[in-house]
């Protein structure tokens, strides 16, 4: 039997991503993680003693925030395959950016004649 | 001409068109900052150490850390008003959607206006502009670029806010895809500035 839809707000079962249960407040609690961590970020720079350690914990807890984001306001972890792989060969020539260079010229840090 | 599988999923590739388009987009903007932060890196460990003058200043010195830090929150929940923005879309919740995309653009113009006027000004006024230091070269291309892209969010927001939600009455399934990958595009500017700011400012 051929049945019709006249109205077009009862055809909307078909969007790729469904709503989770319960999905406001889990977007709200993950709001507030992320201004958690960001209180965290900031505590921190203040109390760690050297540079290194500084940035190693400053780049953990941005990853874990940007993680959140990726996965949970961007839907990554419900999404296709196709878009993890995209990502996946972007992360890698992303670091293949950062580090390629970096390797050239780490055994030359703080060193004014090289430049 | 009518766009093809803009409701539908293409079955080659298991997506609508609009969400891979906008993720392969999304996957050059990382290559872009990625750029940036590579040169920042560069820069930053290239420079000589104190006591010389041209010594890579301590950034929580240069920038105002508090305004940086109000700033990270405003774009949290405006990222959290993006994604609400969306799921009442899909309750088909047009005046929610509207309420929570309008407090979506608010807190994007006070993002600009707190960059602008309370960072941007203050450092002009005391002669820390572009040609300063390497920093401020850096801080200044970073953070703007970061800020081009925030005002081009706050266009296309208002553009659905207004004239485009008309789309909701003929095309709901549509409308509620284009606010999606608007918010996608929305979510990754957050996802810059969160490494952007202990980048800038605290390390």
């Amino acid at each position: 039997m051929d049945i019709s839809v006249s109205n077009p707000l009862l055809v909307m079962n078909k969007t790729e991503n469904a709503l989770p249960s319960n999905h406001n407040m889990r977007y709200i609690l993950i709001g507030t993680s992320l201004l958690v961590l960001t209180v965290l970020t900031v505590w921190t720079s203040y109390f760690t003693v050297t540079v290194g350690v500084s940035i190693v914990i400053a780049l953990i807890i941005a990853t874990i925030k940007g993680s959140l984001v990726a996965s949970f306001f961007m839907h990554l972890v419900s999404e296709k395959k196709l878009i993890l792989i995209v990502l996946i060969i972007t992360v890698v020539f992303f670091f293949a950016l950062i580090f390629l260079p970096l390797s050239d010229t780490m055994d030359n840090v703080g060193n004014p004649d090289v430049y | 001409m009518k766009i093809p599988y803009t409701i539908t999923e293409r079955p080659d590739t298991g997506l609508t068109n609009p969400k891979f388009g906008i993720w392969l987009f999304l996957a050059s903007e990382v290559m872009l900052f990625g750029s940036l932060f590579s040169s920042y890196i560069i820069l930053r460990t290239g420079s000589p150490l104190s006591p010389n003058v041209l010594a890579w200043p301590i950034q929580s010195h240069e920038l105002n850390v508090t305004i940086g830090a109000i700033n990270t929150a405003v774009l949290i929940a405006s990222s959290v008003s993006m994604v609400l923005s969306w799921a009442a879309l899909k309750e088909h919740q047009l005046k929610r959607f509207k309420l929570y995309i309008s407090l979506t653009i608010l807190l994007a113009v006070l993002f600009l206006v707190l960059k602008i006027w309370l960072e941007y000004l203050p450092k002009i006024q005391h002669d820390h502009v572009l040609s300063t230091s390497t920093f401020f070269a850096m801080y200044y291309l970073m953070t703007g670029l970061h800020a081009l892209h925030i005002l081009g969010g706050v266009l296309v927001m208002a553009y659905f806010l207004g004239p485009g939600s008309k789309m909701w009455q003929s095309n709901p399934e549509q409308f509620t895809n284009r606010i999606e990958v608007t918010g996608l595009y929305w979510h990754f500017v957050d996802l810059v500035w969160i490494f952007l700011f202990p980048t800038l400012y605290l390390l």
